[in-house]
């Protein structure tokens, strides 16, 4: 697994591109589980005397891959840089809640772009504390979470503010059987797979989390990059704060903690074959692994699994397929 | 695991290392501890009275305990958020097994969960370090299945209520002053450090600074870790006896908590990745938090800006010990969110 | 290797093209139309206390309920009714009943759940009950209702997780089911009927009051809150502020406690060690309530009076403990009345437009009528389940 630690680390970038393309197979492998779960799961509510490839079902797969997708995308970015996420909940809270209560007085471009600064404002706040005051992330992010937990609960009673029938177009229009927001989410992660794979602040991002001290030391500014893919995240998660409220139609205080966004996000991104410490994965297998838990969900609806129970099954598919990554980056190595 | 360890940190002695690490790493805490001590004698000159002041540890005692089993783990090199969950199973269970069987004697249903306990942090422990997946996935599953599974067994709350007998050692008094909930602690908090200075104790923090030197040097690290998990996993079935006896039955007792160990060790200074810091420093970390719970809720701060004062506190003090001794940690090499392999 | 990964987003933007190009209208069911009509709702901003909805709920309380005295689930208050024929199911064959449900996040739901789903067992007519749990998340129940308007349910109950969100997804559902709602409410009033209990101003304000009698003035108040920015609690306080603030009681703190029982203790012991004394707790609901008086019990010092709710282990406490107390309820009865209103809409009878449930409060005298024994600690009285069949046992109790 650690065969990759480099002796002189001399050109980091060349390196971690070849390193990342030769781990593919973790991104090909979840698009296989994925298609496995949907087979299994055709099978099964096929079975069970109900139709699973209905243009209705579809659409509800699709539609609810949005939102932990962008979140998962933007998480994907700080976790290969070796950092780590976990104010996402509170931020969508509030984007929602920026986003419908700037709409309801003033211009949808306006409160795109509030929401987007806001967004902004906090991931490099997260990355300033992450770099500049060396605080662990996983303590940096919780504390702005609770920072920004505070400012809604000081400022919001409930759901408030009004998303106009124009921008709610974005959480409800269909092309054919495809909502309109999945290319929202298309979008974006293709735009991050690029950054990722094809410009340098990709690679360093690559690099920094593979090894930051190796990559510091061939010239790589790894602060500078761990603060930008903290900016990275957090446009994504404003992206999936401003879709919830088109779907919504207003801002909700606790959108994104009920739905525990935090957790179920960094297990997406790992169920995507990237790896938690930092350095290997991708944007594709990320997409992939919100697929697994999306159909899983849809899968349970149609079977009407009791919903303790569901947790039970989540959380062993989490584990088994992180499992199976294991066993097939050792045996490689070996 | 291929062989590419340089010399240097191989030769290197570990209790060298762990000694400069507790000293380095722990001092901040301890003046957190002191200044919020103060500050809640300023704002309440009752507060050290005996009575109050073991009213305040016993309410301390199931984060402590937390502490410093996620310490055991986190210095081992790992994480384990499973333990909120465990807490809440511990406490719906115990209600549980009273429900079918109200007579069952206070021990007997104490030594059950303390048993549970270890085998889900055998569990954890064997998924991390045989099957290879990250702890922070293993144990984020284990939450999910621990809460899923308690509830979709007791159909949603529990059938019985937690007797007195049970109740004490989370609300009753030996002696008719000292809480027994203080004992535990100790006991608990005497048991981490006796831990610690063994040869266990070296071992743990020598896998956590390096898996392969201490791998090399003959350390078995996968029985190592397995055995933090299952010691974090009595320690949280043993917070949940004393927080189901301090409070009763509740269907959440235990949320957040995961959040609030890890917060609290590595307020003590405890490096997450692995290999530094100490467990009393951990420990007071738990007691500050705890301080700053009480001296939030005395000060009248606005109900909705707790949150909000307590994130800043917490960055502010961790990045406080993290700028004073930033120097002595430049050996780190582990990224700073995630485990090392 | 790196167009392999190319080709994932790649088939993805390609496949988007196609159906692009196949089917780019807006499709008839996109709520475009609907949401035209979005200005009829009030857009209301739950920041602000409402004063006139606090007169109504004031005048409700006082208001006697129409229907059976001995099922409260079918009673209503000052009903005006609406006109159901277009809903008459046609032909014969079983009932499709599809439920929507927020979630069983917490014993109340939980206890609801299975209240209705014993109301359910109780129609033969009902052939199939279709439920989906949006786990707590907005967006699922969202694309839950939206897969429920395609399983040919017969009429749909939707209890929504949060009051502004559903609107515009139950606003799409109204146009293929009849839909019910139920518990909190939605912006549109496109629903047949929206079955609820008289509210959370009612409530509050029950509490004070007891609270504004039986402790002498200048008393020092406590009020213990589960968490800001949920609406219903958010009224309840307001009406409770608005009799503190008439009265001579000195609220001196006002705490959340996020319904962590052991949190709800320590608030309540600094409170009494930093006042000297409480002399009446104020609760915005009762999960915490025993942890309360136990901190009282803790500290040696009486139980003042104190609000809880219907849970059982505050009753039990209440009756051993010999305490003042009082439990406002916001009833679980009130999740049996959506399956009954469903029925009487397929049936083509008429129902309330708002379908508004008493809300009765567990005082001294009737104590005794609502406390069941053997039940277990998390249950709420006030279930209205106590002759349906199944019962103690599938509500976890003993007989």
């Amino acid at each position: 697994m650690t065969d990759t630690a480099l002796a002189p680390p001399q050109p980091p970038v060349k390196h971690s591109a070849v390193r990342a393309s030769r781990l593919t197979d973790p991104a090909v492998g979840v698009w296989l589980a994925a298609l496995a779960v949907t087979l299994l799961g055709w099978l099964v509510v096929t079975l069970d005397g109900g139709t699973f490839f209905s243009r209705a079902n579809i659409v509800v797969i699709l539609s609810n891959c949005v939102a932990l997708g962008l979140v998962a995308v933007g998480q994907t970015a700080v976790i290969l840089t070796g950092s780590l996420d976990l104010s996402v909940a509170y931020l969508i809270g509030l984007g929602t809640l920026v986003a419908a209560e700037t709409m309801e007085s003033g211009s949808v471009f306006g409160a795109i772009l509030m929401v987007l600064a806001l967004s902004a404002a906090v991931g490099l706040a997260n990355g300033l504390v992450v770099t500049g005051l060396k605080v662990n992330a996983f303590i940096a992010t919780l504390g702005t979470g609770f920072i920004l937990r505070g400012w809604i609960e000081d400022n919001y009673t409930g759901p408030a503010g009004k998303v106009p029938a124009s921008f709610q177009r974005l959480g409800y229009d269909r092309i054919g059987p495809v909502p309109v927001s999945v290319f929202l989410l298309v979008a974006v992660a293709l735009a991050l797979w690029v950054l990722l794979k094809h410009t340098r602040l990709g690679h360093h991002m690559y690099a920094t989390g593979g090894d930051e001290h190796a990559a510091r030391l061939s010239g790589v500014r790894t602060r500078r990059t761990v603060v930008l893919a903290h900016v990275l995240c957090s446009l994504c998660v404003g992206a999936a704060a401003l879709f919830l409220a088109s779907r919504l139609g207003a801002g909700a205080p606790w959108a994104g903690t009920e739905a525990r966004y935090d957790l179920e996000s960094i297990a997406a991104v790992v169920l995507g074959g990237t790896v938690l410490a930092g350095g290997r994965g991708g944007v594709a297998g990320t997409l992939g692994g919100v697929l697994v838990l999306a159909v899983l969900d849809s899968v349970f609806n149609q079977l009407s699994v009791d919903p303790f129970f569901k947790n039970v099954v989540r959380g062993v598919v989490i584990i088994a397929a992180v499992a199976l990554y294991a066993r097939r980056g050792s045996r490689r190595s070996a | 695991m291929t062989t590419t360890a340089d010399a240097t940190t191989a030769n290197q002695p570990a209790p060298h290392r762990r000694i400069a690490a507790a000293l380095g790493t722990g001092a901040p805490v301890y003046g957190l501890l002191v200044v919020l001590l103060l500050a809640l004698a300023l704002t309440d000159p009752g507060f050290y009275e005996p009575d109050r002041f073991l009213a305040f540890v016993k309410r301390a005692a199931p984060l402590v305990i937390l502490a410093a089993g996620q310490y055991l783990v986190i210095v081992s090199g790992e994480f384990d958020l499973s333990v909120g969950a465990i807490v809440t199973a511990g406490v719906v269970v115990a209600a549980e097994l009273y429900g079918s069987f109200p007579e069952a004697a206070w021990l007997v249903v104490t030594l059950a969960l303390l048993l549970g306990g270890a085998v889900v942090g055998l569990v954890n422990g064997l998924i991390s370090t045989a099957l290879r997946v990250p702890s922070f996935i293993t144990t984020l599953g284990m939450m999910l299945i621990l809460e899923g599974a308690v509830f979709y067994w007791t159909g949603g709350s529990p059938h019985g209520s937690l007797p007195e007998g049970f109740r004490a050692l989370g609300r009753g008094t030996a002696f008719g002053w000292l809480p027994w909930a203080v004992l535990a602690c100790l006991a608990a908090g005497g048991l981490a450090f006796w831990l610690m200075r063994s040869d266990f104790g070296r071992t743990l923090i020598a896998t956590g600074d390096s898996e392969r030197t201490a791998a090399l040097a003959g350390v078995r690290v996968h029985r190592v870790r397995i055995i933090a998990f299952v010691l974090s996993g009595v320690a949280a079935a043993l917070a949940a006896v004393l927080v189901g006896g301090f409070s009763g039955v509740s269907a959440q007792a235990g949320r957040g908590l995961e959040f609030e160990a890890i917060t609290a060790v590595v307020l003590g200074g405890v490096v997450l990745g692995g290999g530094r810091g100490s467990v009393v420093a951990a420990m007071a970390g738990a007691f500050s938090l705890q301080a700053l719970f009480t001296l939030l809720n005395l000060q009248g701060v606005s109900g909705a800006l707790e949150s909000t004062v307590q994130g800043f506190i917490v960055i502010a003090a961790v990045g406080l010990g993290a700028a004073d001794f930033s120097r002595l940690r430049r050996r780190r090499h582990s990224s700073p969110g995630g485990t090392p392999s | 290797m790196n167009r392999r990964r190319l080709l994932v987003p790649a088939a993805a933007l390609c496949a988007g093209a196609l159906l692009a190009s196949c089917s780019s209208d807006a499709p008839p069911d996109s709520p475009a139309g609907a949401s035209k009509s979005a200005d009829t709702s009030d857009g209301k901003d739950s920041k602000f206390f409402e004063q006139a909805e606090y007169d109504r709920q004031m005048k409700l309380m006082d208001t006697e309920p129409e229907g059976p005295d001995a099922k409260p689930w079918e009673q209503m208050l000052e009903p005006e009714m609406t006109d159901t024929a277009e809903y008459k199911k046609k032909g014969s064959g079983g009932t499709h009943l599809c439920f929507s449900n927020a979630g069983v996040f917490n014993p109340w739901r939980q206890v609801g759940l299975k209240t209705m789903k014993a109301e359910v067992k109780q129609h033969k007519e009902i052939t199939k009950f279709t439920e989906l749990d949006a786990q707590g998340k907005d967006d699922k129940q969202i694309s839950d209702i939206q897969e429920l308007t395609g399983k040919g349910c017969d009429a749909l109950i939707v209890s929504p997780n949060t009051t502004a969100t559903l609107t515009p997804a139950v606003k799409e559902a109204c146009g293929k089911v009849p839909v019910i709602v139920f518990d909190r409410g939605v912006e549109t009033d496109c629903a047949v009927t929206f079955v609820n209990p008289i509210g959370g101003y009612a409530y509050g304000a029950v509490a004070a009051d007891f609270l504004v009698d039986k402790v002498k003035p200048k008393g020092k108040i406590l009020a213990l809150r589960i968490s800001p920015g949920v609406d219903v609690l958010e009224n309840r306080w307001s009406a409770a502020k608005v009799a503190f603030d008439k009265s001579e009681l000195d609220v001196v703190d006002v705490k959340f406690t996020d319904g962590d029982t052991s949190k709800a203790k320590s608030i309540v012991a600094d409170a009494i060690s930093r006042h000297g004394q409480i002399d009446g707790v104020w609760m915005d609901s009762g999960a915490t309530a025993v942890a309360a008086v136990e901190a009282f019990e803790d500290a040696g010092v009486d139980v003042p009076p104190i609000t809880g709710e219907d849970q059982q282990d505050f009753l039990e406490a209440w009756k051993d403990k010999k305490l003042t107390a009082i439990a406002p309820a916001y009833p679980t009865f009130q999740w049996r009345t959506p399956v009954i209103a469903a029925l009487r809409i397929l049936d083509g009878k008429q129902v309330p437009k708002e379908w508004k449930l008493p809300q009765p409060t567990v005082t001294q005298d009737t104590l005794d009528t609502y406390l069941e024994d053997g039940m277990p600690p998390l249950h709420y009285a006030m279930c209205g389940c106590d002759k349906m069949p199944g019962f103690p046992e599938a509500w976890g109790g003993k007989k």
